[in-house]
């Protein structure tokens, strides 16, 4: 065996394109039955594909939900918003020339003056009230002027909101940077939940897959002694059962995304309406093509990590 | 091309197969091995295919020593080899051309090449019209001419044959080790194990046979 000219024509022989070209048709032709037995086998193989399915949309529906919460959040991303309140009795041309002063302050970023009727005119069209606020004797909102500071750091903006409440014009000063921290602080939390729910579901992707594996092992025990009687290596004997794997968790990875698809579509109609009602057009956001692809190929990764797992396992114990 | 070095092996359970086993199978030599059932023959044969490791002693296969060799290179060893199984150990789910193509595929040939030789190996056992068949299809007589085809089809230096005509009627018998000396014409060393003893003396070969687990020696 170790003298080529005793072994006649042997494959050392054959130059290496040739060999490679051989390579990949024998992969070709493995992974090819290994799909050809799961569909095969029809309902059995459609059931372990939905439970890997379901275990899959699980985590990936609480992402792109979480995903969607950050994206509503990211208007306030970072640069938190002062709203000054201004005195209801302040003159138009007062506040504009506040405003003005404002501008000039070197910690000011933006400043946006919205007036006393803009503000009512912005209301009555985002709030539905629309004809009931004509009713009104006199305008019931104050100016407001938002500023945007250079430095979102908190400490420097209880400074500044220290300084504006000072001022006589200003009647309050709100900072949404409370409620943003929270918020950002929950998606935290959510993502983290999240990432340790998706932790363990993908484990027990990765047991079923290797269960499935191993009974697929089970049931080919013959093949694997007469392959391994004529010379099989343990990586051709791998070979078929990793391929299925990868099968296995590409196909539920697949339904998943199904899944994910049908209630993302279903959800679709309630945001709009409660987005609505903010007067805001906000609207869910799936997987673009390149997530998309990037869950299959975690979902098939999952599948052949689980596969490699069994047949570690139980291959060795398989000897003629 | 084999030798067997003071080679003994005591199965687990205390029952010794071998007892230091000492024979040398020249490189072109066809010779059979005998002796009653139990004898140890299948455990001589799954000793050279590394089935089993020897508890003592050494065997030398194209001269090396295959204790010398670990589990990854057994795959290597069981290539060199042709090996006809008593049971043919043939995959019944898989029609004959694909039983046959399983040494080559596994060795990584190309199908076409694949393809040429399947076809020769079995027009060479008489099977040509065959091979879309499944095993179970065939006779008794067939599905080992299958084995054999499969066994030969990597064109191997040395061809193991472990009772090939076991259940077999004294004309395929006949036509069996007809087949197996065509081999050993071309140069394959041959090593067949058989209680058949009648077949045996009228072939005129060497006889190596096992007896309380040794070689008796040659007349």
């Amino acid at each position: 065996m170790t003298n080529p000219s005793t072994t006649g024509a042997s494959h050392s022989k054959q130059d290496m394109t040739h060999r490679l070209g051989a390579w990949l048709k024998h992969h070709q032709r493995v992974s090819g039955e290994s799909l050809g037995t799961l569909l095969g086998s029809g309902l059995s193989s459609l059931m372990t594909w939905l439970v890997i399915g379901i275990a899959l949309a699980l985590p990936a529906i609480l992402l792109v939900t979480l995903n969607n919460l950050g994206t509503l959040s990211g208007s306030w991303d970072g640069n938190p918003k002062i709203n000054l309140f201004l005195d209801k009795h302040l003159q138009e041309s007062a506040a504009g020339v506040f405003s003005r002063e404002l501008r000039d302050w070197p910690e000011v970023k933006a400043v946006t003056l919205i007036r006393a009727d803009d503000a009512l005119a912005e209301f009555q069209a985002l709030s539905g009230l629309g004809d009931a606020l004509l009713a009104l004797e006199d305008n019931p909102l104050p100016a407001v002027i938002l500023l945007e500071p250079v430095n979102p750091a908190e400490a420097s903006l209880r400074l500044m909101v220290k300084r504006l409440e000072a001022r006589p014009e200003v009647a309050s000063v709100s900072v949404d940077l409370a409620w943003v921290a929270r918020l950002h602080a929950m998606l935290n939390l959510g993502e983290r939940m999240v990432i340790s729910v998706s932790m363990f579901l993908g484990l027990g992707v990765l047991l079923i897959i290797g269960n499935t594996i191993r009974l697929a092992i089970e049931n080919r025990r013959t093949e694997i002694e007469v392959i391994k009687l004529v010379g099989g290596t343990d990586a051709f004997v791998r070979r078929p059962f990793l391929y299925l794997g990868f099968w296995y968790g590409l196909g539920g990875a697949l339904i998943a995304w199904l899944l994910m698809l049908v209630s993302l579509a279903w959800l679709e109609a309630p945001v709009q309406k409660l987005a609505g009602t903010y007067g805001t057009g906000f609207s869910l956001i799936g997987l673009d093509w390149e997530q998309t692809l990037g869950f299959l190929l975690l979902g098939a990764l999952l599948g052949v990590a689980g596969a490699w797992l069994a047949v570690g396992r139980h291959l060795r114990q398989i000897e003629p | 091309m084999i030798r067997f070095d003071q080679v003994s092996k005591r199965y687990e359970s205390g029952n010794e197969a071998l007892a230091g086993v000492n024979f040398e199978l020249d490189t072109g030599e066809m010779a059979f091995l005998t002796g009653h059932s139990g004898a140890g023959k299948s455990t001589l044969l799954k000793l050279i295919l590394m089935m089993e490791r020897p508890s003592r002693g050494q065997v030398f296969v194209s001269g090396v020593n295959l204790n010398r060799l670990g589990r990854r290179h057994i795959p290597g060893v069981r290539r060199e080899i042709g090996t006809v199984f008593q049971n043919h150990q043939l995959l019944f789910d898989r029609r004959v051309y694909d039983n046959v193509a399983l040494p080559l595929t596994i060795a990584g040939y190309h199908p076409k090449e694949v393809s040429r030789r399947v076809r020769a190996a079995l027009s060479k056992v008489g099977l040509a019209d065959k091979e879309k068949q499944f095993p179970l299809a065939l006779s008794g007589g067939e599905q080992q001419r299958v084995g054999i085809a499969r066994a030969v089809v990597n064109r191997p230096s040395i061809l193991l044959a472990d009772e090939p005509t076991g259940n077999l009627d004294p004309a395929l018998s006949a036509e069996i080790m007809r087949l197996f000396h065509d081999f050993n014409q071309v140069g394959v060393t041959v090593l067949i194990a058989t209680h058949d003893l009648d077949l045996v003396q009228r072939m005129g070969l060497r006889q190596l046979i096992l007896k309380e687990g040794r070689i008796q020696p040659d007349d």
